[in-house]
């Protein structure tokens, strides 16, 4: 765009205004974190002792504990079904309204209906609710955005390599181990990487679908239980690591998979 | 493709048709499910109270996408607008906070609006010695707070029809004697309206159905539809009353899509014939 000097400095205003927006309350968490006092008064000096105390704290461990099981457990089956799904979508090229509507519905529904949906089937059939539901229901959103992320990389997929494969006597298995999979490989991981972070993150489907009691309660479902109590150092600690969490998953995610990550 | 599609429909569409179904049932007397069909349920979100409720969501929800399209948009149109070698990275740290985890962005509000807050501190350190206002527990603090959560998206959406637009369309209406003003006006504005359009149904379906930000930021002060389900059926014990709010929910979200998809097919109907 052709611009005058008066134009740029503008833009430059307004970029700077809105990144500090954007950046500024999640800094002011991450050095509060280290404030020894541990209250936004007052600098007191640095200190990890808050981060200490999250370590001493059975409740935060536990919580941490089940949501590194569903994020992982969830994130494993939603890549491989994931990735199944977008090859096999993007081979048949027969795109039907429906099927996309599917595919594409759990990135869009608002959590409070999905949550409550899957609540309301859970109890009906009489499903004993834990971490086993919080999973299930994660590889719901987690798959689509796997799919999402592989179908972008699959657009300027060179399916004569398929054809190759196939002419040369291979089976449809061994063309999908060694030849499809490695050159998707880069969208996989970044998938995976997204999917674990939205399931680290996720708050709402996990509260309505973890049943009673304290074994099955989430990082995210801890937060909220605590924030209701008001501002801790435990919390601004706690609020930084999962912060710095989804920002390496995400950057790692960019890294191995340049540019392709949904919407960019 | 199967095992996935299985997943889905077992997880998602069986889900959500079961609680199109219970929507239509009668609430047992002891918080159960009865089941004789009947249309109370859905009467009963247009009695004027719980109307009342989804107007003012609908406000909140509305004033906050006004404002995170405006700041949005703006911030699009500055990023498109630095060099080109620039623009990923921009783009890239305007959508990173929206991938940290959404009670911690929520919560650092409640950390900058509280009473001992870190607004309240800067006031008094600027030489204010007035009553501060209260901010948190308000629907402004509700408002803030999804602007803030909503607005790297709107960034994402406002800028992709404005990093393809063709740099000679505005080249050419400066030469021909257009104001700046004017060229952005009748030449970048009307290109762009796919993205705002995308940006602000995001945001507006986001916002109204919304449960966390005003159980955190609204302090329980006042209700929105989201939190009218979770009373249905968490506290209230109400599921099929719930399974109506959140069809009224879904309807809503629907429209504005089918709106979107209507407007989108418009915009480039109109620009084609142009050309």
């Amino acid at each position: 765009m052709t611009q005058s000097r008066l134009e740029l400095r503008l833009m430059l205003l307004i970029l700077s205004a809105v990144f500090a927006f954007l950046y500024i309350p999640i800094s002011v968490l991450f050095a509060l974190s280290f404030n020894e006092g541990g209250l936004p008064t007052a600098w007191t000096g640095f200190s990890t002792k808050w981060y200490g105390e999250l370590l001493r704290n059975d409740d935060i461990l536990g919580a941490a504990r089940n949501t590194l099981v569903v994020a992982l457990v969830s994130t494993a089956v939603a890549t491989v079904l994931g990735t199944l799904l977008a090859i096999g979508v993007e081979i048949r090229r027969r795109k039907g309204r429906v099927l996309e509507t599917v595919i594409f519905a759990p990135m869009i529904i608002p959590d409070i209906v999905l949550a409550i949906a899957l609540l309301s089937m859970f109890s009906l059939i009489g499903v004993r609710m834990g971490l086993q539901t919080i999973i299930v229901s994660h590889v719901v959103f987690n798959l689509a955005f796997v799919c999402a992320v592989v179908r972008a990389r699959l657009r300027n997929f060179d399916w004569s390599i398929v054809e190759a494969s196939a002419d040369l006597g291979a089976s449809a298995l061994t063309t999908l181990r060694r030849v499809i999979v490695p050159a998707l490989l880069p969208a996989i991981i970044a998938g995976a990487l997204l999917a674990f972070t939205l399931s680290v993150d996720e708050f709402i489907i996990a509260f309505f679908t973890a049943g009673a009691g304290r074994s099955s309660i989430t990082l995210p479902m801890q937060i909220f239980a605590m924030i209701r109590f008001g501002v801790t150092p435990e919390i601004n600690a706690l609020a930084t690591i999962v912060m710095s969490v989804s920002f390496i998953a995400l950057a790692l995610a960019q890294r191995v998979n340049r540019g392709a990550l949904p919407g960019q | 493709m199967a095992p996935a599609l299985v997943w889905l429909t077992a997880l998602m569409v069986v889900p959500c048709a079961l609680l199109l179904a219970l929507a239509f049932f009668r609430r047992g007397i002891y918080g159960g499910i009865e089941y004789t069909l009947t249309l109370e349920n859905l009467a009963l979100v247009f009695d004027p109270l719980y109307a009342g409720i989804f107007l003012k969501s609908a406000t909140i929800a509305g004033t906050a996408t006004l404002i995170a399209v405006v700041l949005g948009y703006a911030a699009a149109y500055a990023i498109a607008s630095m060099p080109r070698r620039h623009q990923p990275m921009l783009l890239f740290l305007a959508v990173l906070p929206f991938w940290s985890n959404y009670l911690v962005r929520t919560y650092a509000w409640i950390v900058l609006l509280n009473r001992e807050g870190l607004v309240t501190l800067l006031a008094r350190s600027l030489g204010y010695e007035g009553e501060m206002p209260r901010l948190l527990y308000t629907e402004s603090a509700v408002v803030i707070g999804l602007v803030y959560n909503y607005l790297p998206f709107v960034i994402l959406a406002c800028y992709a029809p404005l990093s393809r637009m063709n740099p000679e369309l505005t080249e050419a209406s400066r030469d021909l004697g257009a104001s700046a003003w004017t060229t952005f006006r009748r030449v970048t504005l009307p290109q762009s309206v796919p993205g705002i359009v995308a940006g602000a149904v995001f945001v507006f379906v986001l916002s109204i159905g919304n449960f966390v930000t005003p159980a955190l930021l609204g302090g329980g002060q006042f209700q929105m539809i989201g939190n009218l389900i979770y009373a249905q059926f968490l506290t209230a014990n109400d599921w099929p009353f719930g399974a109506a709010l959140s069809m009224v929910l879904i309807a809503i979200m629907m429209l504005l899509l089918f709106a979107q998809t209507y407007a989108g097919d418009r915009a480039s109907g109109a620009n084609g014939a142009r050309r």
